[in-house]
């Protein structure tokens, strides 16, 4: 049984490294498209940023350089990503549940993450230095996991409830129950067998050290070791399913800020852009509306260029 | 106050509406027009209306006939099915291919986006206007009819032409504002899905509000405005303007028409030159005293900024984009500096920027920055005493939110505004409100829309100016200043204080920003904002 949880725990890693990857390239290969960018953009230099200022409140801003802020951005986005604070700002209510949902997803990504860490240099590396780091890397992960489950587990509720509140029903799919209960249940599980069988985190810190040592020796036994496969499988699953939803707004999230609302980066005279530009308008246009007056084969610089003066 | 209790219900009871507003039920406006009862009463459609179009609400924006066939249904239907298909294609949707695909896989539809949207909440909450009603029931239909993928996943619609119609006619109940964009914590955006709706119904259907194509862009691309200017009557109405200008300001200006090798090929907004003709007399009156080297166009378009299709048609708006390209090309200028219209500021600044290549990617400047900088370079003596009245700052979506130019008002209008006397709205800068009138409201008023933008769209604009000005006497002859550096907002807020005849019960008066430069010139007569009622 304890190898069936094994190769269920590789799988869900590779399936999501793929899936991630395939979203990524998804949304990077789009192409450019209309300038659509929304203020305030948070690399914007010189203050501008503070009011929402941009570089088109220079004089003669095509001949300057843009100061582009990558400060700037990341002032923005590290607490957005950690405190979720658009949400805080704008719906309090639903921050209350989805920010310790959010936030217990990271400690449990950041504790299995940590595990894999150590595992690979108890694995790897030498006593000397794998027993120190492996003790500090113990003594921290219980509490962590812990938190991260539970944090987890009372936000997945809370917005489970949200969700069947009269405000949400209706624009609430089964989808998104079974999402939420998928998450109570993995993590619910999880959290089982940790206060029942595995305060410590041994258990879990063993299979991941096997794990990365492709040791797929058994762990646990009755119904620690039953729980412990159960946690695993339902945790690879769910890491698994992730990257097929809309749950894997955390990659498309990088692109609607990074590609959209703060994509501001002019199409200067001669520059870069002007090739790809060309290249799109010669693509052809099916819209069937007679005053597009397309045919599928004329390009949208052929429909563009039409004399409509008649 | 009648909504509706769920998406399905877009399909559903053909020929009622959908959503009903009491006016009694709103919030009151702020005084002195807090007594609802007051009110202007909300002119009813016309049962004539209601019985030729599709119903959606308490108005109609776009016209769509009922079908009387089952082959006119279907062709409802699936053109729309047909231009959505579309909208996921790269050659036909390059243009916002990525934005509509992101808005669409990504909303949590976990409503923080509805308290931004003045329209929800003028309506009292109502659902029907709630900004992700409209987008869900365009993610439903994707997801089951072109997707293929089960209602379980992303929730179950029933399509048929009523749909259809009535989410045609509910995406011309936003104002493209974007306010509910802001606020996602996601990134979606369901005011570019209002956006992509309208895309759908014009680029594929051909089914748009007539205001907007017929007497709008194809006017603007057949006469060379959609004011239906000429040419012709362009020059006789600039030299008018100019006569008068002098006369009022003693301060002789002609404006230079096709000077090939200015500086600046200024294009006004053709509403400018038609109903408030102040406002190019005054930048001709700034530009000529800074010694600026600056021409308009007689050519057709050249003379009109508008470009109605960045609300609804990627076409149409290429094509005017260009064509104004294409004269500032033709008469070798450094630079287009665009008047005081902010969609025109957009269009030609932002979204034309993946659109206009080599010889036609001329920089365009907003006239927020030349005027700053010729107020910084001090070559007008300014006296701030001759606009010793309050003064508040209307900010046009297009120039704050949608590019950022916040701060060169500002700063002309403390170089011209004695201190103390200019307040704020409360929010302002990238977080203010429509005034009402975005993404083409301004010049639509077919049946009694233009009573339900009073009512829906303009209120929360209006109750900011109240706002602004409460701290001041409400008394008529005490003049107040609303500056609004935007044609069509100043169409809107024209439109709004006749509406609750608002200068004639509380001095609010409303105008341009070149009109307060103008107003403070040392060299010119004062008084050339007159408090007339225009």
């Amino acid at each position: 049984m304890t190898t069936l949880a094994y190769v269920v725990a590789y799988l869900g890693l590779v399936f999501f490294l793929i899936a991630c990857v395939a979203r990524f390239m998804m949304w990077s290969r789009m192409p450019m498209h209309m300038r659509w960018e929304l203020y305030p953009v948070a690399h914007e230099g010189g203050g501008k940023a503070a009011y929402g200022g941009s570089y088109l409140e220079d004089t003669e801003w095509w001949k300057k350089k843009r100061e582009v802020s990558l400060i700037g951005e990341l002032k923005v986005m590290v607490p957005e990503i950690l405190f979720l604070v658009a949400l805080r700002e704008h719906n309090k209510k639903l921050w209350t549940r989805s920010f310790p949902f959010h936030f217990g997803l990271y400690l449990v990504g950041g504790v299995t993450a940590l595990m894999l860490v150590g595992g690979l240099i108890v694995g790897y590396l030498p006593e000397s230095i794998a027993g120190p780091v492996g003790k500090i890397i113990s003594s921290v992960v219980p509490f962590l996991g812990g938190a991260g489950l539970v944090l987890g587990i009372i936000g997945a509720v809370g917005l489970f409830m949200r969700r069947r509140g009269r405000e949400l029903r209706d624009y609430t799919a089964p989808a998104d129950l079974f999402n939420l209960i998928f998450f109570i249940a993995a993590f619910g599980v999880a959290l089982v067998t940790f206060v029942g069988f595995d305060r410590d985190f041994s258990m879990v810190e063993t299979f991941i050290v096997n794990l990365v040592t492709f040791n797929l020796a058994p762990i646990g036994d009755g119904t620690a070791g039953i729980l412990l496969i159960l946690s695993v499988v339902l945790l690879a699953l769910l890491v698994a399913y992730i990257p097929t939803t809309h749950m894997s707004h955390f990659i498309g999230k990088y692109f609607a800020y990074h590609s959209i609302r703060w994509s501001d980066e002019p199409n200067l005279a001669g520059g870069k852009q002007e090739a790809e530009i060309q290249e799109l308008l010669s693509r052809p246009v099916t819209w069937s509306a007679p005053h597009i007056n397309a045919d599928g084969k004329k390009s949208w610089l052929d429909v563009t260029l039409e004399d409509q003066s008649k | 106050m009648k909504q509706p209790n769920s998406v399905k219900d877009m399909g559903k009871n053909p020929g009622e509406p959908l959503a009903q507003i009491n006016q009694f039920e709103q919030i009151p406006l702020p005084p002195p027009f807090d007594k609802i009862d007051e009110e202007p009463e909300f002119a009813q459609l016309s049962d004539a209306a209601r019985e030729k179009y599709v119903v959606l609400d308490d108005t109609i924006a776009v016209n769509i006939e009922k079908p009387t066939t089952k082959e006119e249904e279907d062709k409802l239907v699936n053109g729309f099915l047909s231009g959505l298909e579309k909208l996921m294609s790269v050659d036909d949707n390059w243009t916002f291919l990525q934005p509509f695909e992101m808005s669409m896989e990504h909303c949590a539809k976990c409503h923080t986006c509805s308290d931004a949207c003045p329209i929800y909440e003028e309506s009292g909450e109502n659902e029907l206007y709630r900004p992700v009603y409209r987008s869900e029931i365009l993610r439903r239909i994707y997801f089951k009819y072109i997707k293929k993928a089960s209602p379980a996943l992303h929730g179950d619609i029933d399509l048929n032409w009523e749909t259809v119609a009535r989410l045609i006619e509910l995406s011309y109940r936003c104002n493209l504002c974007r306010r509910c964009a802001q606020t996602c914590p996601i990134g979606a955006d369901n005011a570019l899905l209002s956006r992509e709706i309208r895309k759908i119904a014009s680029m594929e259907m051909g089914i748009v509000p007539k205001e907007l194509h017929d007497d709008g862009s194809v006017l603007q691309l057949q006469v060379g405005s959609s004011t239906g200017m000429t040419p012709m009557i362009l020059k006789d109405n600039i030299e008018f303007i100019d006569e008068d200008t002098a006369e009022r300001t003693g301060f002789p200006v002609e404006t230079p028409f096709d000077k090939v090798g200015a500086d600046i090929l200024l294009i006004h907004n053709a509403g400018e030159i038609m109903a408030w003709p102040e406002n190019p007399g005054a930048f001709a009156t700034v530009f000529e005293a800074a010694g600026l080297s600056w021409t308009l166009s007689s050519d057709a378009i050249g003379y009109d900024g508008i470009n109605y299709g960045v609300w609804y048609d990627d076409v149409q708006f290429a094509r005017v984009a260009v064509r104004h390209a294409a004269i500032a090309k033709k008469l070798g200028v450094k630079k287009i500096v665009l008047g005081e219209c902010g969609h025109a500021h957009k269009a030609l600044t932002v979204i034309a920027d993946k659109v206009l290549t080599g010889d036609l990617n001329i920089p365009r400047e907003s006239s927020m920055v030349t005027l700053r900088d010729v107020i910084r370079s001090g070559v007008l003596k300014l006296d701030k005493s001759r606009n010793d009245f309050p003064v508040t700052l209307h900010d046009p979506c297009n120039l704050v939110r949608l590019m950022g130019i916040v701060a060169p008002q500002r700063e002309i209008i403390d170089a011209v505004v004695p201190e103390g006397r200019f307040r704020e709205m409360a929010p302002h800068g990238v977080e203010n409100y429509c005034c009402g009138g975005g993404s083409g409201f301004a010049i639509m008023s077919g049946h009694n829309f233009q009573d339900w933008r009073h009512r829906m769209t303009g209120r929360r604009k209006f109750r900011q100016i109240l706002d602004a000005f409460q701290d001041e006497s409400m008394d008529p002859s005490h003049m107040k200043y609303l500056c609004a550096p935007c044609s069509n907002c100043k169409g809107q807020i024209r439109d709004i204080i006749a509406y609750y005849d608002a200068f004639e019960k509380a001095g609010i008066y409303y105008g341009g920003l070149v009109e307060l430069i103008v107003n403070a010139m040392v060299d010119v007569q004062p008084g050339f904002i007159d408090w007339e009622w225009h």
